[in-house]
């Protein structure tokens, strides 16, 4: 029977953990809110660029002579990874998802003979992923002294890719993160950068009035294509990294409300089993008198 | 009266404005220009400079921008930057801070080209510096 200090003990150090755990709930829901508000903010930047992208590409893209930032290098050897992952651990299987959605596709290409490289944003899909692939982890973008993301933020990561694709380091970018759809549910995707993927262009515009508005460029066509896919790249960077911040924060929400309940049913078990031994030890010392009494 | 239409300023962060104006001056690549109603479909890169947006109540608000472009289609224009202040919240340090970005890309430009795009980013930067400073 374990002894009653043991007990005491152990319900004592639980309570403190169900305190941490319902105070990290709590910062959760906080940022979350301000998580979420920034990830919305960030939207409408994110649908006008491709919009536009669309209409550019339809317009200069379809002779197959664009940039080699949207069609490609023409070889599809090398895979550069961009893994986004949070900073800290404690948010249940959000770190977990993204590695390993990112793991599978790296195994599926190595399979394939091709060459992989992985960049992560993020210390805890480093950590993960470092183990797996090894050297062929060439960079870690570390992001803990961040408190906000900025668009500088994204901007930086977005020159490192630019950098190695100028290098012909890579033909292929993609970039893993975790989609926020709501607090209990974050889905991890994987996202093409270069070359862009662009939403195919729909006709659910009326073709009455012919062929839309033609547009004036300034400067050309192709010097703007030119200029809007790094553009386009930091943005989707930037988006990744904001959507990851509200999904890390709503599965951190989740994970800690679950330890918290957790912590509770198993406060009220030991506090259950301590009073239980506390009674039984009391009956025992009773017996012990009587018995001794009567035996005078 | 002005005849009137929509304008969003959109940057990463967030939308900016989101307003039916009277006029608006983009800083385009090319050169300054003003956008009236009814504009012909155009799109334009941008360059670091003042955006001058004139409300319907014939209010005026200033932007500094940096990066993007601006479309104007038939719905209005947007313009997408990717550094968008308001000419209010624009102080000093944030200036002096975008000035000595700039002279860093001078100073790192690598051919004749970029160090004159940046050279030019840096003049408007300071008579933009001037311009408020005197104002």
């Amino acid at each position: 029977m374990s002894n009653l200090k043991d007990l005491r003990n152990r319900i004592a150090s639980v309570t403190a953990t169900q305190k941490i755990t319902r105070a990290m709930q709590m910062v959760a829901a906080a940022k979350l809110r301000r998580a979420q508000e920034a990830a919305e903010a960030a939207r409408p930047y994110a649908e006008r660029m491709s919009e536009v992208l669309a209409n550019l590409n339809a317009r200069v893209g379809s002779n197959g002579s664009g940039p080699p930032m949207l069609v490609g290098t023409g070889r599809d050897d090398t895979h550069l990874l961009v893994v986004a992952t949070a900073e800290r651990g404690l948010c249940g299987g959000f770190n977990a998802n993204i590695a390993r959605i990112a793991r599978v596709h790296a195994m599926r290409l190595i399979d394939q003979g091709k060459t992989v490289k992985i960049i992560c944003v993020g210390r805890k899909g480093h950590d993960s992923l470092i183990r797996t692939f090894g050297t062929r982890v060439i960079d870690l973008v570390d992001l803990r002294a961040v408190r906000h993301v900025g668009y500088d933020n994204a901007d930086a990561i977005a020159k490192r890719v630019f950098a190695l694709f100028d290098e012909g380091e890579f033909d292929v970018a993609t970039l893993f993160f975790s989609e926020f759809r709501s607090v209990l549910n974050q889905v991890p995707q994987a996202l093409q950068l270069i070359p862009a993927a662009l939403p195919e262009e729909t006709d659910e515009k009326p073709v009455a009035d012919g062929p839309q508005a033609a547009y004036e460029y300034e400067p050309d066509e192709e010097e703007i294509l030119a200029n809007l896919l790094p553009l386009n790249v930091g943005t989707q960077i930037f988006r990744a990294l904001l959507e990851n911040a509200a999904s890390e924060q709503g599965a951190r929400m989740t994970a800690m409300d679950s330890a918290t309940r957790n912590a509770g049913d198993m406060i009220d078990k030991l506090t259950l089993h301590y009073n239980r031994t506390r009674q039984a030890q009391i009956t025992k010392e009773l017996i012990e008198i009587v018995s001794g009494a009567e035996a005078l | 009266m002005a005849e009137s239409f929509k304008f969003e300023l959109v940057s990463p962060e967030r939308l900016l404005l989101s307003e039916d104006v009277d006029q608006v001056l983009v800083p385009g690549s090319e050169g300054d220009f003003t956008m009236l109603a009814n504009h012909a479909p155009v799109l334009a890169v941008l360059r670091p400079g003042l955006l001058d947006v004139t409300l319907q109540d014939g209010k005026e608000q200033r932007y500094y921008v940096r990066g993007g472009f601006a479309e104007a289609g038939p719905d209005g224009l947007t313009v997408l930057a990717r550094l968008a202040i308001n000419i209010d919240d624009l102080d000093r340090a944030k200036l002096n801070q975008e000035i000595k970005n700039a002279e860093e890309d001078v100073a790192d430009a690598d051919d004749d080209e970029r160090r004159h795009a940046a050279q030019d980013t840096l003049d408007r930067l300071r008579s933009i510096q001037q311009t408020l400073q005197l104002g």
